[in-house]
């Protein structure tokens, strides 16, 4: 069926400087379009200076079931931040 | 005893949206709270793009260039808002064209207000003012909504939506303070479009079907008749304030409760334009159909040409 086209995930970059952000999605036949399609749809308002498309079915992305083995891990671990260090009062910047 | 594996998915939702957080497309949900949301998100996608054509309807007449290009502005926000909301419905697992399909064979519907007619330039006022203040009380909220793609699509489309009431407002100053004749047709747009406006709040909150499990799930966060009382709160000083009269008997101020009293729309009427009869149905649904399959060649053509393409590159990098 023709109508089915691809669905494209848009990531926008804001300014020069910023990450390319994820804005949402669009759907097109190729790449070419899904970019015009992007820049109508997510850019009317000078909300961006540089557009990515990438087809939605290469993504692979974790499976939230799993987030619990791959996220915890990084719970208590305080030492991995600057504030859990103790420095003497005469230590003004580090 | 073990708890069996659905109840522990079921726990996790409910944790979810307990503490306020967002569920996401891959994240387990009820069959219920998907169905919900499919039947909401896409009631509001259609409502977008049939509500590009009563004001599609001034395009060509607006009365400066200024009004023009507002207007286009405002009819292509319309369009773009459609397609974040299809985007945001196509999360949970339904493609862009049954969705479509539902509206064109009436299985899904639009918001009421758009099978209104709009015969004069106060309209554009009128819809802009009322139609998109009611829309905004509606949306802000569902920024809020505990569906992550549907509050990121209200966040998006609210801040855009902001100007759209405040074009309309203007062109209702502008006729009021303008000739007695357009002052008088300010006033006439407000009594066409404040009891339909009214009514776009749904049913009164004892006959509304989906509102309980909306408000348990946070899809929804005030009921209609909360948000009906805010439109009507907030818009009244607005008419008085350009010498208009919101054309219902019964309004008054209730210093007991802080809040506006308003006469009782008539949902009978609200029930036949949903099932069909009201004044535009048929031309509003018979446009869509129109525009969808004059369309068809294009959306055919770009598949070819991206075929094409596809081809001449595979052949070249053979």
């Amino acid at each position: 069926m023709s109508d089915n086209w691809n669905l494209w995930e848009v990531f926008v970059r804001p300014r020069r400087g910023l990450d390319h952000v994820h804005a949402g999605s669009v759907h097109a036949p190729d790449a070419e379009i899904a970019l015009q399609h992007a820049r109508d749809l997510f850019t009317r308002r000078g909300e961006g200076v540089s557009l990515w498309v990438v087809r939605s079915a290469d993504i692979v992305a974790s499976d939230p079931g799993d987030a619990g083995e791959l996220f915890d891990p990084a719970d208590g671990k305080d030492y991995r931040y600057p504030t859990h260090y103790e420095l003497p009062d005469e230590v003004a910047n580090m | 005893m073990p708890a069996p594996a659905s109840e522990t998915r079921q726990n996790r939702f409910d944790r979810v949206i307990a503490a306020d957080q967002r569920i996401e497309p891959d994240d387990w949900m009820p069959e219920d709270y998907r169905k919900n949301l499919i039947r909401q998100i896409a009631q509001h996608a259609h409502s977008e793009i049939i509500g590009m054509q009563p004001e599609g309807n001034w395009l060509t007449r607006a009365p400066s260039l200024r009004r023009k290009s507002i207007l286009l502005a405002k009819v292509q926000d319309e369009a773009g808002h459609g397609l974040y909301l299809y985007g945001a419905a196509e999360t949970l697992g339904i493609t862009r064209h049954e969705l479509l399909d539902l509206l064109h064979t009436g299985r899904q519907k639009y918001a009421n207000i758009f099978n209104y007619p709009t015969p004069t330039w106060a309209d554009m006022g009128a819809i802009g003012w009322l139609v998109d203040g009611a829309a905004i009380t509606n949306q802000i909220p569902l920024c809020r909504c505990s569906f992550g793609p549907y509050a990121r699509a209200m966040v998006r489309i609210c801040k855009e939506e902001s100007f759209h009431q405040r074009q309309g407002f203007e062109i209702m100053v502008t006729l009021c303070n303008g000739t007695v004749e357009q002052k008088a047709m300010a006033q006439e747009a407000l009594n066409r479009w404040w009891w339909p406006t009214l009514m776009m709040f749904g049913p009164p909150d004892t006959e509304s079907a989906h509102s309980q499990k909306s408000m348990q799930w946070k899809i929804k966060r005030f009921t209609n008749d909360e948000l009906r009382q805010k439109f009507v709160d907030a818009t009244v000083p607005q008419a008085d304030l350009i010498g208009l009269t919101v054309p219902d008997p019964e309004l008054a101020w209730n210093d007991e409760r802080g809040h506006y009293d308003f006469g009782e729309p008539d949902w009978d009427e609200l029930r036949r334009v949903v099932a069909g009869d009201g004044p535009c149905n048929a031309e509003r649904m018979a446009t869509r159909k129109g525009a969808h399959d004059d369309g068809a060649w294009v959306r055919e053509a770009a598949v070819a040409h991206a075929e094409k393409v596809a081809a001449r590159t595979a052949e070249i990098a053979a």
